[in-house]
């Protein structure tokens, strides 16, 4: 078996610090779940390619396919709310979202 | 090792594409592109059923969700809410530079553990087999989390019925 670990595992880091900046750094509503998706293909590589080193990739691809239904469901409720908080503020400016503000 | 090499670099790229695009459509094309490139990955992984799972819901469902979603949501002419081009290139320029500080740690480092002692000691069959035979607590919280999903998004649209 080759050792890819080096190469993904590289990979799977690189893809977690641009997810972790975006949800950081953005400040639109969309932008943010688009930071939130690039983390977990990162955590969706992880799970694989574990899988693959360890010679469990019935296993890994059990979770991994666990891991993408769960993500299909955070986006579609995600993006239900995103429309309602455009419906409510007319933007979907992070900055601007200041109803529940004490 | 030089297509895994490509795929890196073209991951990477789409992943940069989907942060850094200054209008949304882009950046959820971007997210798209960079969903079928980890399925490319997952293949050479000996990962095809995930493989697919990913290229038809990520790549495909889910674009399609980010992309109505964007067209929902368009705000009037002139009113970006502070997403203008600089405004993104200012607020992104910095993470080029700490990718790239992390890839060269990365690169000093060279960590390469040893997967020896956690190697599989039997073969583990078919992946249906597992998922089936070994992993049906998952499916029943999949099925559970899909319920949830829908539920969720039934109960939002009809607020936004009951607001018109």
């Amino acid at each position: 078996m080759e050792n890819l670990f080096p190469l993904f595992g590289g990979l799977v880091v690189i893809l977690m610090i641009i997810g972790l900046y975006c949800i950081l750094a953005a400040e639109n509503v969309i932008r943010i779940l688009i930071g939130i998706e690039v983390l977990t293909k990162a955590a969706t590589l992880a799970i694989v390619l574990a899988g693959y080193m360890t010679g469990r990739v019935a296993l890994a691809q059990c979770l991994a396919i666990t891991l993408i239904i769960v993500e299909v469901a955070v986006i579609a409720v995600a993006s239900g709310i995103t429309v309602g908080i455009f419906k409510q503020n007319g933007s979907l400016d992070t900055s601007e979202l200041k109803s529940l503000k004490g | 090792m030089y297509l895994d090499i490509v795929m890196l670099v073209l991951m990477v790229a789409g992943a940069f594409w989907a942060v850094m695009a200054s209008n949304l459509l882009k950046a959820a094309i971007g997210l798209a592109v960079t969903s079928a490139i980890l399925a490319v990955i997952m293949f050479r992984l000996d990962a095809p059923l995930a493989a697919v799972f990913e290229l038809s819901v990520c790549a495909g469902l889910i674009t399609v969700v980010f992309i109505s979603v964007i067209s929902l949501t368009r705000p009037p002419v002139g009113t970006e809410g502070g997403e203008g081009k600089i405004n993104i290139l200012r607020r992104f320029a910095f993470l080029p530079l700490v990718v790239l500080i992390a890839a060269v740690a990365l690169g000093m480092l060279s960590f390469k553990p040893d997967f020896s002692s956690l190697l599989a000691q039997s073969p583990e069959g078919d992946m249906r087999l597992v998922l089936w035979g070994q992993r049906q607590l998952d499916l029943f919280g999949q099925v559970v989390v899909l319920l949830a999903g829908i539920f969720g998004v039934v109960v939002l649209f009809k607020e936004r019925g009951k607001q018109k």
